[in-house]
């Protein structure tokens, strides 16, 4: 079993992870210090939630590129809310965000699902139309710190058991995501949908509503997190975001998450999240100069992708392997 | 054809009447047309007040603030060919376009009315002068003295950019550099990029506090940046130990001011712009300027206009924003 995981592409991820982090530690003494490795969690907390999402949409051989616009919308409109009705309480604010983010990632579903238009296409598509209606909701203007109620700012930044409720957010969805992966027939569903669809037509599997599901799930997490955001960063604005489906797709392929569908763990969604996350908060403080920076972190993807691909084409040979000897 | 023919030699005819007539121009009011970018925005509307402010001081000065519903070249040239017909003294324009406008407004100064553009400007063949808010050596000159204003004995200062590339940004903060040598206790310790990202933007200010743990101002002359490492000041406790300035908008930064994360920032001030072209309308109109290389134009209370080789002209520095003024503001621009 130990033997098993340290053969395991999260395992070598893991050990990637922590000697990135000591590598940043001999340029910048105190960034392994517990305390800092907790404030790079939470900072990593809305990737992490976002690349869990994705995870469920790619197993399934689909993508979601509308999932940071999806995002910035469900975060205008309940900053909208705030700023307009300062009385409604954050929990619905919250409930509200969830469901405006199935919503949109429903319409991303049915259109896979019923219509058959491929997944990149379709959420190419939404990914302007979700940000081209933040436009018309907020005409350009901004919402701003002072417009938003003083409860709604401080969610998640709440500390409760020293960690910042953004952060034990963060844990609950991978505590989720484990149990829902795993031990739920949907999240087998997933694997078998991605790793081969017509196997799964004939297990009695809709493909087309696995995909449904995938969409609507990634969905909701975008809403989530779109309040999230807004709250976060204490404004809402039509490029909230801007860029951040890309880190969302590159954390989970860094986490071994296979672009063809059907292979990946939450453990490699969560450590690829986490290797970006710390790359973000260590450039600013590693004394790398700025015009590296771009550089160093897509080198970082590359190295990683790279990496993947060769442990994965062994690791399929291996599992053939061990499947002849359990026959 | 030949009934526009007419109109056009009459008012020809008329323009060079009030032309030699000047004596008698003086007795009707002058009256100058603020055409903006569209009507409902707050910063126009500012902008208006202040001209309004110099009508009052003026005297003898009527104010016609106009301009399309939405920021269109064609509506601004819908409202420009009105004001032609209704034979205004000046149209002083905040463009959408430089070019679209050019050939309606060079018809507006064939007919003997004074054009000026300001804030937006217009191709010099379209206009006599342009009035910029400000200038990149007044901006790079403010920020820093934003931040020394607060650090009497000196300290650390950082940069917080927008991109690297980013023109305008690199310009303020070489104009910046270039005056260091007025402030000696102070020293910049790095110029870091959030890319106009407000997370990217929260992470280098959080990095830069890391770095720097005794920095005392982070000067981010962005507005995304600015904002985003106010709240990365108040996230971090820092309000008090570190000063975020830089520019940024009343509306925006209002929340900032408030916590006490940033004790001033700077942004052109609508009202001085709205007041100062009209002073200068008002001076080229009535013939008191002429708008020609190395001129000066008085602006009344905000001094005077000294134009370059393409007639342009900057207003003053930046205008300071600090709890005194925030809530006047807040709900302008």
């Amino acid at each position: 079993m130990i033997t098993e995981f340290l053969k395991s592409r999260e395992a070598i991820l893991l050990a990637a992870l922590v000697a990135l982090i000591l590598l940043v530690e001999t340029r910048f003494a105190g960034f392994a210090a517990p305390s800092n490795m907790v404030d790079v969690f939470n900072d990593t907390s809305i990737l992490i939630i976002l690349a869990l999402g994705q995870m469920a949409v790619i197993l399934t051989k689909c993508i979601d590129l509308s999932l940071a616009s999806n995002l910035a919308l469900t975060g205008m409109v309940v900053a909208t809310i705030n700023a307009a009705a300062p009385g409604v309480p954050v929990a619905a604010l919250i409930l509200l965000a969830i469901a405006l983010g199935m919503v949109l990632g429903a319409f991303n579903g049915i259109l896979v699902w019923k219509l058959d238009i491929p997944p990149i296409v379709v959420t190419l598509g939404t990914l302007t139309i979700y940000r081209g209606i933040i436009f018309l909701i907020s005409e350009g203007a901004w919402i701003n710190a002072h417009e938003m109620s003083a409860a709604f700012k401080a969610f998640p930044r709440a500390e409760f058991l020293t960690l910042p409720v953004l952060s034990w957010i963060a844990l609950a969805i991978i505590a989720l995501f484990v149990v829902l992966i795993g031990r739920t027939g949907l999240g087998r569903a997933f694997y078998a949908v991605g790793g081969n669809p017509h196997a799964a037509v004939y297990t009695g599997i809709s493909v087309g509503f696995t995909r449904f599901a995938a969409f609507v799930i990634a969905g909701g997490l975008a809403g989530l997190c779109g309040y999230l955001w807004v709250s976060r960063y204490a404004v809402a604005y039509v490029d909230v975001a801007g860029g951040f489906e890309l880190d969302v797709v590159a954390a989970c392929v860094i986490g071994g998450i296979s672009i063809a569908g059907g292979i990946g763990t939450v453990g490699g969604a969560v450590l690829g999240a986490l290797f970006l996350g710390v790359i973000k908060n260590a450039l600013p403080v590693a004394g790398i100069s700025p015009f590296w920076q771009l550089a160093i972190s897509g080198a970082a993807i590359i190295i990683a992708v790279a990496f993947n691909a060769r442990s994965e084409r062994t690791k399929g040979r291996v599992i053939l392997k061990s499947a002849e000897h359990a026959t | 054809m030949r009934l526009l023919g007419k109109i056009t030699a009459g008012l020809t005819l008329g323009a060079a009447l009030l032309g030699s007539t000047a004596a008698m121009a003086q007795d009707d009011d002058v009256r100058i047309a603020l055409v903006v970018k569209s009507l409902g925005n707050g910063f126009f509307e500012a902008a208006n007040r202040g001209a309004e402010e110099a009508a009052e001081e003026l005297g003898n000065v009527e104010i016609i603030y106009t301009g399309p519903t939405d920021t269109t070249a064609e509506g601004q040239i819908e409202v420009i060919n009105s004001l032609i017909a209704q034979r205004v003294d000046a149209i002083a324009v905040s463009a959408n376009d430089p070019d679209a406008l050019v050939p309606s407004l060079k018809k507006a100064m064939q007919r003997g009315i004074t054009v000026v553009s300001w804030d937006s400007g217009v191709a010099p063949e379209g206009r006599e002068m342009h009035l910029a808010p400000s200038s990149d050596e007044l901006i790079g000159k403010t920020i820093i003295k934003l931040a020394a204003d607060h650090l009497p004995d000196g300290g650390k200062v950082a940069v917080l950019s927008a991109t690297s590339t980013s023109t305008n940004q690199n310009a303020w903060i070489e104009e910046m550099n270039s005056v260091m040598d007025q402030y000696p206790d102070i020293e910049v310790v790095e110029t870091v990029y959030g890319d106009d990202l407000a997370d990217k933007s929260y992470r280098e200010a959080q990095g830069l506090m890391q770095t720097y743990p005794d920095l005392d101002a982070i000067i981010a002359p962005t507005s995304v940046g600015i904002v985003a490492a106010a709240q990365a000041v108040q996230d971090a406790d820092k309000v008090g130990e570190v000063n975020v300035t830089g520019l940024g908008l009343p509306s925006e930064m209002a929340g900032a001011i408030e916590s006490g994360a940033s004790k001033s920032f700077a942004i052109w001030n609508p009202v001085d712009l709205g007041y100062a072209i009209t002073m200068i309308s008002y001076n080229l109109a009535t013939d008191e300027a002429e708008a020609a290389p190395g001129a000066e134009i008085g602006m009344g209370r905000m001094g005077s206009a000294t134009l370059d080789d393409n007639t342009e002209a900057a207003m003053s520095e930046p205008f300071t924003y600090d709890e005194s003024n925030i809530d006047e503001f807040k709900s302008v621009f």
